[in-house]
């Protein structure tokens, strides 16, 4: 911002002719000028990605975003089996780490140890474990479960597995079923990010037109929507989506849930966006360029599309993306309690219930791996919007 | 100040009516009524026929019957005159003998919690603002990060695990077994207080993230101001200064939010309420949905909102108090 104000920059870039005539400029000096140049002439967007860029918390934390999306995009890949696959040889397993080295020597294809079926010495119920002498060793592009990839396109072939056909791998262990954890997590990754997609969509859009029709025609209708405002963020929100997910029917398909809790979400996610709209829709109501657009005889829709809202599209964009981990820690709440999205579907909160316990943390530590995602995914969702925030910033330097 | 109290007053029960409203919703949202799941309930099991009539005749009977308008002032009448919140078919008993002491407990555990947060955000916040850059406020902005991050029943629960792993003790619900039943006494009392700090850590947990933040940012602003330098250059004690100048103004967004925070507390309340075991509000209300017991979820759900109300109106007053500014300005 400085090199603004001290006026080397603006003044100097359309007489550039004169000045190369009069004077030979350094090489540093054409490399500034140049800068500048490319500065000035960047459109509001490139300018806040040249800002982002340099954020670099946020940057790594988009990037953590992405590979989560890619995960969850193509969990039927990457992940080795089905969501509800059974492996009844391995329930309640611990996870198989891929080894390089054991006892036996060294490989340079990673490997884990077989599985064998043995009586616990105590209860005598037939337990696995691991057996360190027999190694299964682990494959890239395996063919496995013939699975349809993005619900579409069939395939068999799977980002890892096992040479041999009969044994499994369960990376992150077995749950009670003996259903593979880093496979649920893969699905359930995909549903908990697009649940707070569709919800964060559906209460911006409805946040665009409360905020947008009271901060437009202002008055008597901005006041009753004030109010209506008003009452839903007084009453507390999780208890509030409790309610109406109860009432959802016990005999409901799971797609059905699905959209029924995406809709929830949306439902009453728009309040704080929709006040954002409205103050920003009120203080550029009587700007001069608005003004012209009304006497030119433009519908209010227009006006607001297309003169307004891209004032402060920017803000917005960042309010969108701080209210992801709301939805998401809402959708993880509500499903870990039994009130949200209901087995077979999986998503974070519902694989966190069979971690309620105490007993189930300590015996099959690793049914809590899905928490560890929870936490980056909103983690990465506020540091973005922070990287964001200052970035969209006008004044927030280059 | 008169005159203002009273217009914030009028202005709290203005909201509440509403919010009635919307409660009353809610609880017709569920497919059936209280009339269809008491005779289910009450005859499920015995042999005994229940035909169509008989649901008739207990709908009548609860004035069920009338048209929405005339119940919601029914449910509404029953409340503010007689202080009838109706009945809970799962307890078979009045809504009033469900909820009973859980309000006062539940009003414990916000006040612990609400304590807890303002002991430790205010003064964090303001150490983080005067040493700012250091590696001390680093930290707590990475804390803050991860208070925001992760969820309250996730910390329940991993604090439970390392308190029975390492201590081999259970530190969740709200009493000893032994006074679980018991009727209050000062023994009881004791035992409340020490199973208190734990839900009420929990639930402090994302709101001391959030106002060391608020508060930290407020004050860098203040320390800012002219009035600081002003009073450092007459030699005023550094001490003596921060809490004169800045630091009284860094406390006014967060009395501001005390309503904020309530409504948060009470939002994460019910699911930390299942992971610890708590037997208050929160976790009636979750029991209520579950059941479909709409009397109760209602009233609970009245009950916290009316709660987060006063709240908000006793800090609208506290702020004019300590601004005079926001008087003039409503």
């Amino acid at each position: 911002m400085a090199t603004i104000t001290d006026g080397q920059g603006p003044q100097e870039t359309p007489n550039t002719q004169d000045t190369r005539q009069t004077k030979k400029e350094t090489r540093a000096e054409r490399k500034e000028r140049e800068r500048l140049l490319k500065y000035y002439s960047a459109s509001q967007w490139t300018l806040i990605w040249w800002r982002f860029r340099r954020h670099r918390a946020a940057m790594v934390a988009a990037a953590v975003l992405a590979i989560m999306a890619v995960l969850g995009i193509f969990a039927e890949f990457v992940a080795p089996y089905g969501p509800t696959t059974r492996d009844t040889k391995y329930i309640d397993g611990a996870p198989q780490i891929p080894l390089f080295c054991d006892h036996n020597g060294c490989s340079l294809r990673p490997f884990i140890h077989g599985v064998k079926t043995e009586r616990d010495s105590v209860t005598l119920r037939a337990i696995s474990v691991p057996d360190p002498e027999t190694r299964v060793f682990v494959n890239f592009f395996v063919s496995g479960e013939r699975t349809r990839l993005l619900g579409l396109f069939p395939t068999t072939i799977h980002l890892f597995g096992l040479d041999d056909p009969k044994a499994k791998i369960h990376l992150w262990g077995t749950d009670d079923l003996g259903r593979d954890v880093f496979s649920r997590t893969m699905y359930a990754t995909r549903t908990s990010l697009s649940i707070g997609t569709l919800g964060v969509l559906i209460s911006f859009v409805l946040a665009l037109v409360i905020g947008g029709t009271a901060g437009f025609f202002g008055g008597m209708i901005d006041n009753v929507i004030q109010r209506i405002t008003e009452i839903i963020r007084v009453v507390p929100i999780i208890p509030l989506y409790m309610g109406l997910a109860a009432a959802m029917p016990k005999e409901w398909s799971t797609t059905q849930v699905y959209f029924a809790m995406t809709l929830i979400l949306g439902l009453f996610g728009w309040p704080t966006l929709a006040r954002r709209v409205r103050s920003q829709l009120l203080s550029i109501r009587n700007e001069d360029y608005v003004v012209a657009a009304t006497l030119a005889g433009a519908k209010p829709s227009r006006i607001i599309g297309q003169h307004m809202l891209p004032s402060f599209t920017s803000f917005i964009i960042v309010d969108l993306v701080i209210s992801f981990p709301y939805m998401i820690l809402s959708e993880t709440a509500l499903s870990f309690v039994g009130l949200g999205l209901r087995p077979p579907t999986v998503s974070w909160g519902v694989l966190l219930q069979q971690a309620q316990s105490i007993r189930a943390i300590e015996q099959t530590p690793w049914l809590f791996i899905p928490a560890v995602f929870v936490v980056v995914a909103v983690l990465a969702f506020t540091v973005i919007g922070d990287g964001l925030r200052d970035a969209a910033d006008p004044y927030g330097g280059k | 100040m008169l005159r203002f109290t009273f217009e914030r007053a009028l202005g709290m029960i203005v909201t509440m009516f509403f919010v009635s409203i919307m409660v009353f919703f809610i609880m017709e949202i569920p497919p059936g009524d209280y009339a269809d799941r008491y005779a289910f309930r009450k005859y499920s099991g015995t042999g005994v026929n229940v035909t169509e009539a008989d649901i008739q005749a207990i709908r009548r009977e609860l004035g069920l019957d009338k048209g929405m308008i005339f119940r919601y002032f029914d449910w509404i009448g029953g409340i503010v005159l007689r202080g009838d919140f109706g009945q809970a078919f799962a307890f078979e008993t009045s809504v009033v003998k469900v909820i009973g002491d859980k309000a006062w407990l539940t009003l414990g555990i916000l006040f612990s919690t609400l304590l807890i947060t303002y002991i430790v955000s205010i003064p964090v916040g303001i150490y983080a603002a005067v040493r700012r850059g250091s590696a001390a406020d680093y930290g707590l902005t990475i804390f803050s990060y991860l208070g925001l991050a992760l969820p309250n029943f996730l910390l329940a629960l991993i604090l439970l695990y390392f308190a029975n792993k390492y201590f081999d003790a259970d530190i969740g619900g709200l009493f000893s077994p032994r006074y679980a039943d018991a009727p209050w006494s000062l023994g009881k009392f004791w035992d409340l207080i020490t199973h208190l700090w734990l839900p009420a850590f929990v639930l402090a947990w994302s709101a001391v993230a959030y106002q060391i933040q608020t508060v930290r940012a407020t004050m860098s602003d203040e320390l800012n101001k002219l009035s600081v330098t002003a009073a450092r250059a007459r030699g005023v004690p550094e001490a003596k200064l921060l809490i004169k100048y800045p630091a009284r103004l860094a406390i006014n967004p967060v009395v501001s939010t005390i309503g904020f925070d309530v409504n948060r507390i009470f939002s994460e309340l019910p699911i930390v309420a299942v992971v610890l075991g708590l037997t208050e509000l929160g976790e009636l209300l979750l029991r209520a949905y579950l059941d479909l017991d709409m009397y109760v979820a209602g009233a609970i759900l009245l009950l916290l909102t009316a709660m987060i109300v006063i709240m908000n109106f006793v800090s609208d007053l506290l702020l004019a108090w300590l601004d005079p500014r926001i008087k003039l300005g409503a």
